[in-house]
C-alpha cells in the first residue's frame, strides 16, 4: 500500500471512530446522568435514610403535560417542608379528560439540578406506565427523602427549596402493546 | 524552477486541456474543481442572500405585510403560511450560507486551487475523489432544494425548525425534514472526502524541503480545518441519522415520552456545530495572513505562533460546545467550566489578531483592494470576537440567549468575517486564477459600500438584542421598529455593493484584457509558490518539483 492510501485509510478510521462514538454517546450520556444526577436526574433508593438531620428543606411540586395527552395533571399539595433524611409522601392527581383509555408515562427532574444526586425516590408513579380509563381520576403517590449526604456538600449549602417536576407524555407504544387503540374506542 | 520552463524532453504539451464537457464535468484537475466550487458558492450565495432579503424586507416594519405576497387562501391562512415561510427562510438561509456558500468557497474553492500549488504539489492526492466531493455537493444541493418544496409542517412546505434541527420539531412533520437529513448526509460525505484528500495531500505531497514548519499559513489553516471536519462531521452524521431513525423506524433517541432525551441531540449537534464555526473561519485566517503580509511587504509576524494558534483554536473548539446551550439546565459547575473554556479561545485568537497588526506595524503598506478587505475582516472579526467573549458568560447569556444580540455576534464573525475573507481572497487571487486584472475602482466601491452596508444591517441588531428582541420571529413589538428599519436599509446598501461586484465580474471576464496578467502583480511581498507560476497557472504545474531552501 502506498503512502497516500495509508494516510487516507487512517483518516477514514478516525471518521468511522467518530461515527461510532456519536452512537456510543447515547448510552454513555444516559448512564452519566443517572450516576451523577447531572441535569437534575433524581436517584432511586431501595430503603429510607439511616439518619435524620435538623436542617429543613422545602420540596415544591410541579406538574406539566406534553402535547397530545388529554389529561389533567396537578400536584395534590403545593409544597412539603421536611427535615433532611426524613421520608416524605406526596400525591399527584391525574384525570383522563377524554373518552378513551390512555396510557401515560412521566419524566421527571428537580431544580436546582445539582440537588438531583441527593433526591432519593423510594417509590414513584413515574417508575411505571399509568393507565387511566375515560373520565377516571387517580391519586398517584411518590415517596422520597433527601439524602443526608447533601448536608456534607458545601456546594449545596444554600439549598432551602427543591422543586420536583413531572411531565406526563402519552405512551403510544404501551397503548399499542396493551391493545388500546383510538379507532377501536372511537367506534363504540 | 518554474515547471513551464521545462519542456525539453516532454513527450506531450503538458498544458493540453480536454474539451469543454470532459474538462468541466469529468474534472479531476484541482484548479478546475476549485473554479467549479467557486461558481457553486456564488450561486448558493445569491440564493442565500436573496433569502435574507426576503426576511429583511418582512422585518422592515412591524406586522406581517410582505411574505403574505407569496401565499394564498383566506387572510388567516395567508398569515399562517407567511409565518411558516419565514421560518423556512431562516432555516435554509443558515444551511445554505454555511454548507453551500462559505465552506465550498473557502475550502473547496480557494483550498483546492491553492493548497496544492502552495505546497509545491502537482495536484491533490486523490483527483478522482476530488471530483466525487464536488458532485456530491450538487446532489446535496438538489435534495436541499427539493426539501424546500416538500410538505413540512402540515400542508405548509419546507422545514422551518431552524438550521440546528432540534427535536422535537425535527422529529415530526412531513418529508421536508427527511430530504434535508439526506442532503446534509451527502454534504457531510463530500466534506469528509475532501478533508481526507487535503490531509493526505498536505502530509505526503509537499515539495522537497517544504517542511510543515515552512508551509504557508493558508495550507496550515486548511490542514487544521480538514482535521476539524473529520472529527466533527461524523458526529453530525450520527446525530441526524438518529433523527432519521426516530422519524422513520420508531426509535426514541430524542423522544422524552419514550425515554429519550432531546438535550442529547443538542449536545451531539453542538459537538459538531462549534468546531464547524472554526471550520468556516480558519481558512479565512490563513488567507488574511497572506494578504496582510503581501501588502505590508513583510513576512508574517510570529509565523509559528500563527500556525499553532490555529491548532490551539481547533483543539479548544472541541471542548466548548455547551456554551450554545446554557439555557437547557446545565449545573452551575458545568456552566463555570464552559464559560472558562470558551474565554480561553480568546487567547489564540488574540495571538492571531495582534500578529496581523504586528505584521502591518512598520511595514510599507499598500491599500490595494485585497488589503482593504483584509483590514475590514480584522476589524469586523474583532467586533464579533468581543461580543463573543461577552456572550460566553453564562449569566449574561441567560438574558441574551436567542436574541438579536446573538444574531449580530455570529454575523459579525461569519457573514462579515468569513465573507470579507472570501472577497479578500477573490481579489487577491483574481489575476492568478483568471488571468485578467480586476477593476480597482469597482473593487474599491464594492468594499466601501459593503463595509457600510453590512455594518448598517448588523450593528443595530446589537441594540435590538440588548432590548430583548428575540430571534426567529416574523413579527416584533413596535418598540423595535426603528433599528429594524435601519437594518433593512443596510440590506439595500449591501445589495448595491454586490451590484458593484457583479459589474466587476462582467468587466473582468468580458472586457478584461487577456495576456496582461503578470506572474506576480503584488511584488516582493508575495512570496508563496503560486506567484512563481504564470497567471493563470498551467493546466498541470510542477512537473519538476520546486525545491524549497
Amino acid at each position: 500500500m502506498d503512502q497516500n492510501a495509508r494516510t487516507a485509510l487512517s483518516v477514514s478510521g478516525v471518521v468511522v471512530g467518530m461515527v461510532a462514538m456519536s452512537f456510543a454517546a447515547v448510552p454513555l450520556y444516559r448512564a452519566f446522568c443517572q450516576v451523577t444526577g447531572w441535569g437534575g436526574t433524581t436517584q432511586v433508593a431501595e430503603q429510607y435514610a439511616d439518619r435524620v438531620l435538623d436542617r429543613e428543606v422545602t420540596v415544591r411540586f410541579d406538574a406539566s403535560r406534553a402535547k397530545g395527552i388529554p389529561w389533567e395533571f396537578k400536584p395534590a399539595q403545593v409544597s412539603q417542608t421536611l427535615r433532611i433524611g426524613e421520608s416524605g409522601l406526596a400525591f399527584y392527581e391525574a384525570t383522563n379528560m377524554s373518552d378513551e383509555p390512555i396510557i401515560g408515562s412521566a419524566t421527571f427532574n428537580v431544580q436546582p439540578a445539582k440537588a438531583g444526586q441527593y433526591f432519593m425516590k423510594v417509590d414513584c408513579f413515574c417508575f411505571e406506565e399509568q393507565l387511566l380509563q375515560p373520565g377516571e381520576t387517580m391519586l398517584m403517590p411518590v415517596t422520597y427523602f433527601i439524602d443526608p449526604d447533601l448536608d456534607d456538600e458545601r456546594n449545596l449549602d444554600e439549598v432551602r427549596e427543591i422543586t420536583l417536576s413531572y411531565t406526563f407524555y402519552r405512551n403510544e407504544d404501551a397503548e399499542k402493546r396493551e391493545g388500546l387503540n383510538a379507532e377501536r374506542y372511537a367506534s363504540r | 524552477m518554474s515547471a513551464t520552463d521545462h519542456v525539453a524532453d516532454s513527450h506531450a504539451d503538458h498544458d493540453h486541456k480536454p474539451g469543454f464537457w470532459v474538462r468541466w464535468f469529468y474534472s479531476t484537475n484541482h484548479k478546475d474543481i476549485g473554479i467549479l466550487y467557486l461558481i457553486f458558492a456564488i450561486l448558493a450565495g445569491v440564493v442565500g442572500g436573496a433569502m435574507s432579503g426576503l426576511m429583511r424586507i418582512e422585518l422592515a416594519e412591524p406586522g406581517i405585510t410582505f411574505l403574505t405576497n407569496f401565499t394564498s387562501g383566506t387572510p388567516q391562512q395567508q398569515l399562517d403560511s407567511a409565518k411558516n415561510f419565514y421560518n423556512v427562510l431562516i432555516t435554509y438561509h443558515g444551511l445554505i450560507m454555511i454548507f453551500f456558500m462559505v465552506m465550498p468557497a473557502l475550502i473547496g474553492g480557494f483550498g483546492n486551487f491553492f493548497v496544492p500549488i502552495m505546497i509545491g504539489a502537482p495536484d491533490m492526492a486523490f483527483p478522482r475523489m476530488n471530483n466525487i466531493s464536488f458532485w456530491l455537493y450538487g446532489a446535496s444541493a438538489t435534495l436541499l432544494g427539493l426539501s424546500m418544496l416538500a410538505p413540512g409542517y402540515g400542508e405548509e412546505i419546507g422545514f422551518g425548525g431552524g438550521w440546528v434541527l432540534y427535536p422535537p420539531l425535527s422529529t415530526q412533520g412531513g418529508p421536508a425534514m427527511d430530504l434535508l437529513i439526506v442532503s446534509l448526509h451527502l454534504a457531510g460525505v463530500s466534506s469528509i472526502l475532501g478533508a481526507i484528500n487535503f490531509i493526505t495531500t498536505i502530509f505526503n505531497m509537499r515539495a522537497p524541503g517544504m517542511t510543515l514548519h515552512k508551509m504557508p499559513l493558508f495550507a496550515w489553516a486548511v490542514l487544521v480545518t480538514a482535521f476539524l471536519l473529520v472529527l466533527s462531521l461524523p458526529v453530525l452524521a450520527g446525530a441526524i441519522t438518529m433523527l432519521l431513525t426516530d422519524r422513520m423506524f420508531g426509535t426514541a433517541f430524542f423522544d422524552a415520552a419514550q425515554g429519550g432525551d432531546p438535550v442529547l441531540y443538542q449536545h451531539l449537534f453542538w459537538f459538531f456545530g462549534h468546531p464547524e464555526v472554526y471550520i468556516l473561519i480558519l481558512p479565512a485566517f490563513g488567507i488574511i495572513s497572506h494578504i496582510v503580509s503581501t501588502f505590508s511587504k513583510k513576512p508574517v509576524f510570529g509565523y509559528l505562533a500563527m500556525a499553532y494558534a490555529m491548532v490551539a483554536i481547533g483543539f479548544i473548539g472541541f471542548i466548548v460546545w455547551a456554551h450554545h446551550m446554557y439555557t437547557v439546565g446545565l449545573s452551575v459547575n458545568m456552566k463555570a467550566y464552559f464559560v472558562a473554556a470558551t474565554m480561553v479561545i480568546a487567547v489564540p485568537t488574540g495571538i492571531k489578531i495582534f500578529s496581523w497588526i504586528a505584521t502591518m506595524w512598520g511595514g510599507s503598506i499598500e491599500f490595494k483592494v485585497p488589503m482593504l478587505w483584509a483590514i475590514g475582516f480584522i476589524f469586523l472579526f474583532t467586533v464579533g470576537g468581543v461580543t463573543g467573549v461577552l456572550l460566553a458568560n453564562a449569566g449574561i447569556d441567560h438574558y441574551m440567549h436567542d436574541t438579536y444580540y446573538v444574531v449580530a455576534h455570529f454575523h459579525y464573525v461569519l457573514s462579515l468575517g468569513a465573507v470579507f475573507a472570501i472577497f479578500a481572497a477573490w481579489y487577491y487571487w483574481h489575476e492568478k486564477m483568471f488571468g485578467v486584472k480586476y477593476n480597482g475602482l469597482l473593487g474599491g466601491l464594492h468594499f466601501w459600500t459593503m463595509f457600510v452596508g453590512v455594518n448598517l444591517i448588523f450593528f443595530p441588531q446589537h441594540f435590538l438584542g440588548l432590548q430583548g428582541m428575540p430571534r426567529r420571529y416574523i413579527d416584533y413589538a413596535d418598540a423595535y421598529a426603528f433599528w429594524n428599519e435601519i437594518s433593512t436599509f443596510g440590506y439595500y446598501v449591501t445589495v448595491l455593493a454586490m451590484g458593484f461586484w457583479f459589474l466587476g465580474l462582467i468587466q473582468a471576464f468580458f472586457f478584461g484584457k487577456k495576456g496582461e496578467a503578470q506572474d506576480n502583480p503584488w511584488g516582493e511581498g508575495a512570496t508563496t509558490l503560486e506567484w512563481t507560476l504564470p497567471s493563470p497557472p498551467p493546466y498541470h504545474q510542477f512537473n519538476e518539483l520546486p525545491k524549497i531552501k
